[in-house]
C-alpha cells in the first residue's frame, strides 16, 4: 500500500490504483474527458493533469499508477497537488484548446444540460475566448439510424472507439486522419450495427454522438426520471425512464455492477416509440367478426356470459413473455378458482420444469460469477442476441485470456474468439463420453460452466438435452458444493418467464402445456383461452376457442381475440420481474397506461369479481403478501437466493433419447422479439437494415469475396 | 578541430566503396568476435565510459539507457529498434550513414543487441528514404551472406536484423509511436510509464536508439570508451555529425568534435555565412524543433548540449539552420509552425488544437495583420502546449515560436505597426461604377 500526500493530506492507497482514482478517494475532484472507468486508458484529453512534486512535467493522473511514483530523496511519500496554480493553468489551457474548435451551439445541442464539456467549462474554464480564427468543421457521418452525429463537436477523446472495440467487440468505429484533421468515423462510411451501439451516446462527453430518435425533443431538466427495470430480455438491466407529460421520451441505463454495469442494449434504449404505437387503450369486443370498442363493464359482461358455468377443464390460460409476477399470480389464482389445471407460461414450448428444483431453470452461476469462469460451454444459444450486455461480460473474460468458450449449436458471431464444437445434441454426447477434444478442456478447467439456450430445449427431445446438460455439469465438476460453484445455467430470453415459473404458472395435475392447449383448442375441446400478453404462440390455432386477450399492444394475440382487455406496458406499472439469475426486481411506474388501460393484476381482480370468483386481495400489498407466501424468494427484491445444488443431480437421471437435428436459435431477429418492439418503427428499421446487411454479406460471400467479420 | 585519425565516419561523403569489402578495408567488423566474447557488461561499461549521449535529439546517456533493460529475460524476447525515421527539418546525418557507411550501423546493431540480450533488431526507415532503404537492405544482405549476422553467424551470437519501411509520418520518429507503427498500428505515441524498456515492441522489453548512436558504437569499442571520452567536452563527449544548411556558401554534413564553436563550424566546413559572418541573423542550432539563437549570441557559441541549453536552445540533432539578414524570421517560424500542425498526430488536445492556432496567428503576423497583444497571447498559447502532451511534439511545436518571440519581438511589433498604419497598400477597393 503506497503512501501518498494528496493536497496536503497523507493517505494510504491501494496498490494498482491510478493517480486519478487515488485523488478521487482523497476527495479531490479531477476533471476528465477521455478517461472512463470501464474502458482502456487513452490519456489523450490532458484534462486530468496533476502536479507531482519532483516530476519535471505535469502528469496525466488517469494513466499514472500510484505504484509508479517514487518516494522523495529522504523517503517522504510522493506529494500530489491537484489545485496548484500550475494545474489550474493547465486545465484552463486544455479547456481553451477544446473549445476553440468546438461550435458554440449549446442552445441547439441535445447534450446541453448533461454535457461534460459544458460542465467543466463552467467549473474550470475561463469566460472568454482568445481565439479569433475560423473554426474547423467536420462533415457529419450517417453511421446509424440510432445515433446522430455532429462531428464538429467531437473532441477526439476516442471513448466511442474504445467502447466499440473493447466492450461491443466490433471494430466498426475508428479515428482517421491526424492532427486537426483527425475524425471519428466508421470504416469506409459503413453503418454501425452492434446491438450495444447506443451506449456510445452515453459515453460521449459532448454532443457529437447523440440519441437520434430523441433529437430536439426535450431538455434533461424538464423530464421526470423514474428508476426502473428493463424487460426487453431476461437480464433485467437497470434503466432510467425519462418522461414528460405522460410520454416516455427516452430510456437510459443505470449503473449496476452485478447486472448490466452501465450498458444497455439498443433494443432497451430505443424501444420507447413502441410504447406509444399500437396501444390498446380501451376494451374491445368482437361482434360479427369485427372488434369494436367497448366499456369495461361490457367487456366483463361478454366474458361472464361466455364463461357462465364453464367446466374448469375447458378453460386454459397462457402467460406471455412480458407478464409480471403480480398478474400471473392473479391469473393462476383465478384459474384455480375456476378449477382449471391448464395453465402454462412456457410459450416457446421448452422442457423446463421445477422438477430439478429452482436451480434447474436458473442462470445459477450468476452474471457476476461469469468473471470467475474459465471455460464456458454454450449449448444452442447466442448470448449476443439473447442477453447482449451479458455477452459483453463474457467477451471481457475471453479478451483477457481468462475464459475459453465452446459453442454447440448454430454458428454465430459471438464477437469474440470461441471454439465451434458442433451443431446438435450428438456433439454433447461426444463431449460427455470423452470422444470430443473439448472434453479435455472441460476436465482441466477450474471453474467450468455451461449455458443452455432456449433453442436447445424448446424441441421434442428437450428433456433429453436438459438431462444431457445435467450430466455434463455433474461429470465435469461444474457443480461443486465445496467451492460454492454452480456452473449449470439456463439462459432465458423472456423477462416474465422465471417469475411465472417461480409462482408455479405451469400445468397442474392432468393439465395441458402450451402445445396441449393449442391442440385442444384445434379439436374444439377448449372453450375459453385466456392470453395474458401471450403473442409468441401460433395464435391461429386458437380459432375454435373464445379468446380473451389481455395485453398492452395490438399484436398477434389481439388479432384473434374475442374480447380484449387493455393492460399496461412495463413502463406503466409497478411490477415484479425475476431475471434469469432468479433475482426479483421491481419496475416503477413512470407514466400512466393510456386511455382505459389498467394495471394488469387489477384487471384480473375486477374480472374475477364479475365472474363471481372474487380474488382475495384488494390492493397490491395484499397481493404481494400472498405471492411471497408461495414464493418467499421473491420478497428479497434485488437479491439472489441461493438454491440447493443437490436437486440439480435429479435432472441427469432422465433417459437420454436425442434427435440428430441441429439446434436452432431462440431469437432469429434481435430487434423484433416482443409486442413492444414490434410496435416500434425504429426497431423495424433496424431489423430491415440488419437483414439487408446480412443479405449483402451473403451475396459477397457467395462471390468468394473476403469479408472481415466485425 | 577533429583530426582525421579520430574520424568515425570515414566514408561520410560516399567517396569510397560503401559495400562490405570497402567497409572492412576501413576497419568495420574488425575484431568483432573478440569483443562479443568480452561479454555484455564490458560493452555497456565501455559505452558508459565513453560518455556517449543519444544522437536522436534528447541526449540521454546511451550506456545508461541500455542498462535499463532487464538483466534476466522473463520469457519475453528483448528487442533493439533503431530509429532511422530521420524527419526533423534540417537534419540529414543518418541518411548519409545509411547510404555510405551502413556496415557501421549493422555492426553497432550487433553489439547493442548483444549487450541488451536481444536476438532481433529492427531498423525503422523513414518512408521518404527510398535509396537509403535499398542501400541499407543491400548491406544487410551482404552481412547475412558473409555470415556476419544471422542465426549461426561467425560471432557466435544469434542475431537477426530486419529493415522496416515507414509510411512517412514525422511522428513515427517518436520512439513509442515508432513502435506502434512497427506493430502495424497508427503511429500514435504511447503513454509512459510503462517505458519501452519494460513494455515495448509487442509488449517486450525494447530499447530504441538513433542510427548515429548505434553506428558510433563499433569504434568506441575498438578504440575504447576512454578515447571517445577525451574528444569534446566533459558531459558532451565524442564526435558528432553536424548538418549545416541554410544561408551558408557550402551546405554540408560534417563530423566534428562536440563543443566546436559555431563560428568555426560554419566558416571551416560550410564556407561561411552568405555575405559574411556579420550578415548572420540567427541560427537554429539543433533541427527545427529547438528555439533559434540570434546572431549576437552566436559569436562564441559552442556546439554541445550544455552550452546550447544555457542560451535556452538545444543541440537536438545538431542540424544547424543558418539564416542571414535576408530572412523573414516570422515567415520562417510560421512555416515551421505549419509543419508541426501538419505532423501532429491528433491524440492530445493541446497539440491537436494548439499547433493549428499558433500557425494561423503566425500566418497573420507574417503580414502584420495582428494585434500587439497577440504576441503575448501566442507566447501563452505555446506555454499551454509545452509539457502538457504525451510526447515531445507539443514541446517541439512550441519552442520555435517561443524562440521567435523571445528574440524577435521588435520585428513582429514593427510588422504589426506598419500594417496597422496602412492595412490596404493597394488602396481601398472601389465599387464598380
Amino acid at each position: 500500500m503506497p503512501k501518498l500526500i494528496i493536497d496536503g493530506a497523507e493517505m494510504d492507497v491501494e496498490d494498482g490504483l491510478t493517480l486519478l482514482q487515488a485523488c478521487e478517494q482523497a476527495g479531490s475532484e479531477i476533471p476528465r474527458f477521455c478517461y472512463h472507468e470501464r474502458l482502456s486508458i487513452a490519456g489523450n484529453c490532458r484534462m486530468c493533469l496533476v502536479e507531482v512534486k519532483g516530476m519535471p512535467k505535469l502528469a496525466a493522473s488517469c494513466a499514472l499508477g500510484v505504484n509508479d511514483l517514487r518516494p522523495g530523496p529522504e523517503g517522504q511519500p510522493p506529494e500530489i497537488l491537484t489545485t496548484s496554480p500550475l494545474v489550474q493553468k493547465a486545465r484552463s489551457g486544455t479547456l481553451e484548446f477544446l473549445l476553440i474548435n468546438h461550435p458554440l451551439d449549446c442552445p441547439i445541442c441535445d447534450q446541453g444540460g448533461e454535457c461534460d464539456l459544458q460542465d467543466q467549462a463552467v467549473a474550470f474554464g475561463v469566460g472568454t475566448s482568445r481565439y479569433d480564427e475560423n473554426k474547423r468543421a467536420i462533415e457529419n457521418r450517417n453511421i446509424s439510424p440510432l445515433i446522430k452525429t455532429i462531428m464538429t463537436r467531437c473532441i477526439s477523446c476516442t471513448r466511442c472507439v474504445r467502447f466499440m472495440t473493447e466492450i461491443a467487440g466490433v471494430e466498426e468505429l475508428g479515428q482517421i486522419g491526424r492532427g486537426e484533421g483527425a475524425e471519428i468515423t466508421t470504416y469506409l462510411n459503413k453503418g454501425m450495427l452492434s446491438e450495444l451501439s447506443g451506449n456510445v451516446v452515453d459515453i460521449c462527453p459532448v454532443g457529437a454522438l447523440t440519441h437520434r430518435p430523441f433529437a430536439f425533443t426535450a431538455r434533461p431538466w424538464e423530464m421526470k426520471k423514474t428508476e426502473s427495470i428493463d424487460v426487453m430480455d431476461a437480464q433485467g438491466a437497470h434503466i432510467r425512464i425519462d418522461t414528460r407529460g405522460g410520454k416516455v421520451l427516452r430510456i437510459l441505463p443505470r449503473e449496476n455492477d452485478a447486472i448490466n454495469e452501465e450498458w444497455i442494449t439498443d433494443k432497451t434504449r430505443f424501444v420507447c416509440d413502441g410504447l406509444k404505437n399500437q396501444r390498446l387503450d380501451t376494451p374491445y369486443i368482437k361482434k360479427n367478426g369485427k372488434l369494436r370498442p367497448a366499456t369495461w363493464a361490457q367487456a366483463f359482461e361478454a366474458i361472464s356470459k361466455r364463461m357462465n358455468n364453464i367446466d374448469g377443464n375447458r378453460f386454459a390460460a397462457i402467460a406471455g413473455d412480458l407478464a409480471a409476477v403480480e398478474e400471473v399470480f392473479a391469473l393462476k389464482t383465478l384459474s384455480d378458482y375456476l378449477g382449471s389445471p391448464h395453465i402454462d407460461c412456457r410459450t416457446e414450448n421448452c422442457s423446463l420444469s421445477p422438477d430439478g428444483g429452482r436451480a434447474g431453470y436458473l442462470f445459477n452461476t450468476t452474471i457476476v460469477g461469469l468473471d470467475k469462469a474459465d471455460v464456458i460451454l454454450m449449448i444452442g444459444t447466442d448470448p449476443r442476441s439473447e442477453a447482449s450486455v451479458m455477452n459483453a461480460r463474457i467477451r471481457r473474460g475471453v479478451s483477457t485470456g481468462q475464459t475459453r468458450v465452446g459453442l454447440v449449436g448454430a454458428q454465430v458471431d459471438l464477437s469474440y474468439d470461441h471454439d465451434y464444437l458442433g451443431a446438435g445434441p450428438q456433439t454433447l454426447v461426444d463431449i460427455l463420453e470423452g470422444k470430443h477434444e473439448f472434453s479435455e478442456v472441460l476436465k482441466t478447467a477450474k471453474n467450468p460452466m455451461l449455458i443452455v439456450g432456449e433453442g436447445a430445449i424448446a424441441r421434442s427431445d428437450g428433456r433429453a438435452v436438459l438431462a444431457l446438460a445435467g450430466r455434463l455439469a455433474n461429470d465435469f465438476g461444474m457443480i461443486c458444493e465445496e467451492d460454492d460453484w454452480n456452473g449449470f445455467n439456463i439462459l432465458h430470453t423472456a423477462a416474465g418467464r422465471v417469475g411465472a415459473m417461480d409462482i408455479g404458472f405451469l400445468p397442474g395435475e392432468g393439465g395441458l402445456d402450451t402445445n396441449g392447449i393449442l391442440a385442444a383448442s384445434e379439436t374444439g375441446n377448449m372453450e375459453v383461452v385466456y392470453l395474458l400478453g401471450a403473442d409468441e404462440i401460433d395464435v391461429q390455432r386458437l380459432a375454435n376457442s373464445f379468446v380473451i386477450y389481455q395485453g398492452s399492444h395490438g399484436d398477434n394475440g389481439a388479432a384473434i381475440a374475442d374480447v380484449i382487455l387493455p393492460g399496461a406496458a412495463y413502463s406503466e406499472k409497478t411490477a415484479t420481474y425475476v431475471n434469469f439469475e432468479g433475482r426479483p426486481q421491481m419496475t416503477m411506474r413512470a407514466v400512466f397506461p393510456p386511455g382505459e388501460a389498467r394495471e394488469d393484476w387489477t384487471i384480473i381482480r375486477a374480472l374475477s369479481q364479475a365472474l363471481g370468483k372474487t380474488l382475495p386481495y384488494d390492493n397490491s400489498m395484499e397481493l404481494r403478501k400472498q405471492i411471497y407466501e408461495v414464493a418467499p424468494q421473491l420478497a428479497a427484491i434485488g437479491q439472489i437466493t441461493s438454491e440447493p445444488i443437490s436437486s440439480l443431480r435429479e435432472l441427469s437421471h432422465e433417459a437420454i433419447r436425442i434427435q440428430p437435428t441441429p439446434f436452432v436459435l431462440a431469437i432469429d431477429d434481435f430487434y423484433l422479439t416482443n409486442p413492444v418492439t414490434r410496435a416500434s418503427v425504429i426497431m423495424a428499421e433496424m431489423s430491415t437494415l440488419k437483414q439487408e446487411m446480412n443479405a449483402e454479406q451473403a451475396a459477397a460471400n457467395s462471390k468468394g469475396m473476403v469479408q472481415t467479420h466485425g | 578541430m577533429l583530426s582525421d585519425k579520430d574520424r568515425i565516419f570515414t566514408n561520410l561523403y560516399g567517396l569510397r566503396d560503401s559495400d562490405l569489402k570497402g567497409a572492412r578495408a576501413r576497419g568495420a567488423w574488425d575484431g568483432t568476435k573478440a569483443m562479443v566474447e568480452k561479454g555484455e557488461d564490458w560493452i555497456i561499461d565501455e559505452v558508459k565510459a565513453s560518455g556517449l549521449r543519444g544522437r536522436g535529439g534528447a541526449g540521454f546517456p546511451t550506456g545508461l539507457k541500455w542498462s535499463f533493460m532487464p538483466k534476466q529475460s522473463d520469457g519475453r524476447p528483448h528487442y533493439l529498434v533503431i530509429n532511422a525515421d530521420e524527419s526533423e527539418p534540417g537534419t540529414c546525418k543518418d541518411r548519409e550513414i545509411m547510404r555510405n557507411d551502413p556496415q557501421l550501423l549493422i555492426e553497432g546493431a550487433l553489439y547493442a543487441s548483444f549487450a541488451m540480450r536481444a536476438n532481433v533488431a529492427y531498423i525503422y526507415v523513414r518512408g521518404e528514404f527510398i535509396l537509403e532503404r535499398k542501400r541499407l537492405q543491400a548491406a544487410i544482405d551482404e552481412a547475412y551472406a558473409a555470415n556476419l549476422i544471422g542465426k549461426n553467424n561467425v560471432h557466435g551470437y544469434p542475431f537477426d536484423l530486419y529493415l522496416h519501411h515507414g509510411a512517412g509520418a514525422y511522428i513515427c520518429g517518436e520512439e513509442t509511436a515508432l513502435l506502434e507503427s512497427l506493430e502495424g498500428r497508427k503511429g500514435m505515441p504511447r503513454l509512459k510509464p510503462p517505458f519501452p524498456a519494460n513494455v515495448g515492441l509487442y509488449g517486450a522489453p525494447t530499447t530504441v536508439n538513433n542510427v548515429e548512436s548505434i553506428a558510433v558504437v563499433p569504434d568506441i569499442l575498438r578504440r575504447g570508451g576512454s578515447w571517445f571520452a577525451t574528444l569534446g567536452k566533459p558531459n558532451n563527449a565524442g564526435t558528432k555529425l553536424f548538418s549545416i544548411s541554410g544561408h551558408v556558401n557550402n551546405p554540408c554534413n560534417v563530423e566534428e568534435e562536440m563543443g566546436i564553436p559555431l563560428r568555426e563550424l560554419i566558416e571551416k566546413h560550410a564556407g561561411g555565412v552568405r555575405g559574411g559572418w556579420d550578415n548572420l541573423l540567427a541560427v537554429i542550432p539543433g533541427g527545427s524543433s529547438v528555439p533559434c539563437v540570434p546572431a549576437d549570441q552566436c559569436q562564441d557559441l559552442a556546439m554541445d548540449f550544455d552550452s546550447l541549453l544555457e542560451v535556452k536552445s538545444g543541440l537536438g540533432t545538431a542540424a544547424v539552420i543558418v539564416m542571414d539578414k535576408s530572412t523573414d524570421m516570422i515567415r520562417a517560424i510560421a512555416r515551421l509552425a505549419y509543419f508541426y500542425k501538419h505532423e501532429s498526430c491528433g491524440q492530445c488536445t493541446p497539440c491537436r488544437e494548439g499547433t493549428g492556432w499558433m500557425w494561423r496567428v503566425l500566418e497573420r503576423m507574417v503580414k502584420g495583420e495582428a494585434d500587439i497583444s497577440e504576441i503575448d497571447m501566442l507566447f501563452d498559447v505555446s506555454k499551454q502546449i509545452e509539457g502538457h502532451t504525451i510526447c515531445a511534439l507539443g514541446d517541439a511545436a512550441a519552442w520555435p515560436v517561443q524562440g521567435l518571440i523571445r528574440h524577435f519581438r521588435p520585428v513582429i511589433e514593427q510588422r504589426i505597426e506598419e500594417f496597422t498604419k496602412n492595412p490596404n497598400p493597394q488602396g481601398a477597393v472601389k465599387a464598380a461604377e
